[in-house]
């Protein structure tokens, strides 16, 4: 789950971090008040879940109240990546004297937390590990001890020459790796971390990532989730313990298992179709779940063809047939599916769709083939 | 031969009495897997299925029965103290089914496995299975036969898929493994390469792999330096965008790292052969044998 900057910047905050204060709105007369008590010129940016807001024209500077509400009025509602921007995020402009780069992130082949630093921030810290990776530093944090003292300084010291300095951004690294481990979180990143012309560092922008498998014992970070920023039918799957990720193509896939899932896109993709979507119905399935998985489905105006393509082990092949006839019980399918199962009571499953008129395949090839033929018919 | 697990595994099940823990408990009976204790605490004492003794504490479980090996059927919040619990009774082989272990968990549990001398296979895996000789986890037995190819994997229902492609054309298997889709496993492509590379059982490897992370990258480099016997491989993910979590925590192109482009030309460049479809896999095989 991603926080959203004015989240992250709470979090920081509480951790000790110095952040800039800041304040949300959600809509134009606020940001006009809220630019009016800061006085000077403003920052309005954007608050959704995608990255490049600034390009996009979702982040802009401010020199007055009246400006800050006009731009107010273009970004509120503005689509960023699909997701309508809702909020906004009123911040003082700072005097920027540099700009570097802090992050905590889970480094898999360490199998640690690793806190990494450049200084080239301000810019996307991907592009710097590509084109200049000597200007990235990192040092991997035990568990047991945590980031230490002299570590932090060791890193600040690759950032700035003035000790006073070196020492600020070494306690704020010390702060972000607490602030990382309390909201468990996969990411937590300071970009930029700027010093001012008077020498202060200061965060002036945070982004933090959170393990989806934390929230369930950290339901004050679970409070956090804003679903009103969120696709709604990516909402619905998650609530039914679906995985569904929405994309741009005409054959709609419902697989069990990631794995499978994504082989069964891919192989979409192979016969000449594009994949309208990723969608999971996980491992014990219900004929509830496949109901909920075709409505998802279908509720996407692109699909031209639905796929199932089911290999039984814990999932029961016969819940996922019980389940489409079920939903096409109630509402009849206005786009042809096609219908792939084998393993787990593969057999009482092809007897429950044929006596309900359907036809069911065996094979996964046969199956992917048949759904990107119709649906290039249909289109 | 096999790798891992064989006809001497003796198995304890923790969270034997749990909806998912009995049902492929009896599973893994019914295939002749040797299950010599379950644990479920506050019920030691009883028996499950009539035969298998259940044991508050694994410790308890490893005194009575000598139990070796063990898998973890626990709901996410107690997986990671079910691992650690097992390390500390002295399980040299712990495979966790579990999903849901938070990674940060993960980053204190490696540590304290390697200490105690114990292996971990997972968490949020399916576990493996020696065809013919034993089963831990939730692969079906049905779709596997004994023979000579090893199979490791990312993946769960892609490797049946798999799985059931080579039995279906004579390719029996000396052990199929899964070892999860998350960012921190406890045994990894390279310690299985390795394990069936020494098998004098094995004669061929299909190794199943997915967006995310450079573990595919790292075990190419291993198989072009150490791995002698032919190798095939398949990359999911091929068409997933960057930035989203494909299911598995570990399934997401972050960047441009970790495409399944990259890893297949890393496949290539060891000269293990790739599939573009799972059902190339005996194709592929048959050429290398």
């Amino acid at each position: 789950m991603n926080l959203h900057e004015y989240q992250a910047r709470g979090l920081l905050k509480q951790a000790g971090i110095p952040v800039p204060d800041g304040e949300v709105a959600v809509s134009p007369d606020e940001v006009e008040q809220i630019a009016a008590r800061m006085g000077d010129g403003v920052v309005v940016k954007a608050q959704v879940h995608a990255g490049g807001r600034g390009k996009a024209g979702g982040v802009k500077l401010a020199k007055n109240p009246k400006e800050a509400r006009a731009h107010a009025e273009k970004i509120l509602g503005m689509q960023i990546k699909g997701l309508t921007v809702e909020k906004v995020l009123v911040v003082p402009t700072s005097a920027i004297a540099s700009e570097s780069y802090v992050g905590v992130i889970v480094d898999r082949a360490s199998e640690r937390a690793v806190v990494m630093v450049s200084p080239a921030g301000g810019v996307d810290i991907e592009e710097v590990a590509a084109k200049t990776p000597e200007k990235i530093f990192k040092q991997p944090v035990d568990p047991k001890y945590g980031l230490l003292p002299h570590q932090a300084m060791s890193l600040a010291f690759n950032l700035y020459d003035d000790v006073k300095q070196v020492r600020q951004a070494a306690t704020i690294m010390q702060q972000l790796y607490q602030a990382f481990l309390n909201a468990g979180a996969s990411l937590a990143e300071i970009n930029p971390l700027i010093t001012t012309p008077s020498g202060e560092v200061v965060a002036l922008d945070a982004k933090i990532g959170v393990d989806d498998n934390e929230l369930e014992r950290r339901p004050n970070i679970a409070a956090l989730r804003d679903v009103s920023s969120e696709a709604p039918a990516e909402v619905a799957a998650r609530d039914a313990g679906l995985t569904y990720i929405k994309l741009d193509g005409q054959v709609g896939c419902c697989v069990n298992g990631a794995g499978l899932a994504m082989a069964t896109m891919d192989l979409v993709k192979y016969y000449g179709g594009e994949p309208a979507n990723f969608l999971d119905i996980g491992g014990s399935s219900s004929p509830e779940k496949v109901i909920t998985a075709l409505e998802i489905i279908t509720s996407d105006p692109n699909v031209k063809a639905i796929l199932f393509n089911i290999f039984g082990g814990i999932t029961r092949c016969d819940d996922v047939a019980n389940g489409i006839v079920a939903a096409t019980k109630q509402t009849k399918l206005a786009v042809p599916i096609v219908i792939r199962l084998t393993g787990t009571n593969e057999d009482a499953a092809v007897k429950i769709l044929q006596q309900a008129g359907f036809e069911a395949l065996t094979d996964m090839d046969e199956a992917v083939q048949q759904a990107v033929k119709l649906a290039q018919e249909a289109a | 031969m096999s790798i891992f697990i064989d006809k001497d595994t003796k198995l304890v099940v923790q969270g034997i009495t749990g909806r998912d823990g009995s049902f492929h408990t009896q599973q893994a009976m019914d295939y002749g897997t040797r299950v010599v204790a379950g644990v479920t605490p506050g019920k030691g004492g009883q028996q499950f299925s009539g035969t298998v003794p259940i044991f508050n504490t694994v410790a308890q479980a490893v005194a009575a029965t000598g139990a070796n090996t063990s898998v973890i059927y626990v709901p996410a919040r107690f997986a990671a103290d079910a691992i650690y619990e097992a390390a500390d009774a002295g399980i040299a082989l712990i495979v966790c089914i579990s999903e849901g272990v938070p990674v940060l968990d993960m980053t204190r549990v490696m540590p304290f496995v390697r200490d105690c001398g114990a292996r971990l296979i997972g968490p949020n895996c399916p576990g493996l299975i020696s065809p013919g000789q034993s089963k831990v986890g939730i692969v079906p037995g049905q779709i596997c036969a004994e023979g000579k190819v090893g199979v490791v994997s990312r993946s769960g229902t892609l490797t049946y898929e798999i799985i059931h492609q080579l039995t279906k054309s004579g390719y029996g298997q000396s052990t199929c493994i899964g070892i999860g889709g998350d960012p921190i496993i406890g045994t990894n492509f390279i310690d299985c390469l390795q394990e069936f590379q020494a098998d004098p059982a094995t004669e061929a490897i299909v190794m199943i792999g997915e967006i995310g992370g450079t573990a595919e990258q790292e075990a190419s480099e291993f198989v072009a330096q150490h791995v002698s016997k032919p190798v095939v491989g398949f990359i999911a993910g091929q068409t997933a965008p960057p930035g989203r979590r494909m299911g598995h925590a570990g399934a997401i192109i972050s960047g441009s790292a970790g495409t399944a482009a990259e890893k297949m030309a890393a496949l290539e460049a060891a000269n293990i052969g790739v599939m573009k479809r799972p059902m190339e896999v005996v194709q592929l095989l048959k050429g290398r044998l």
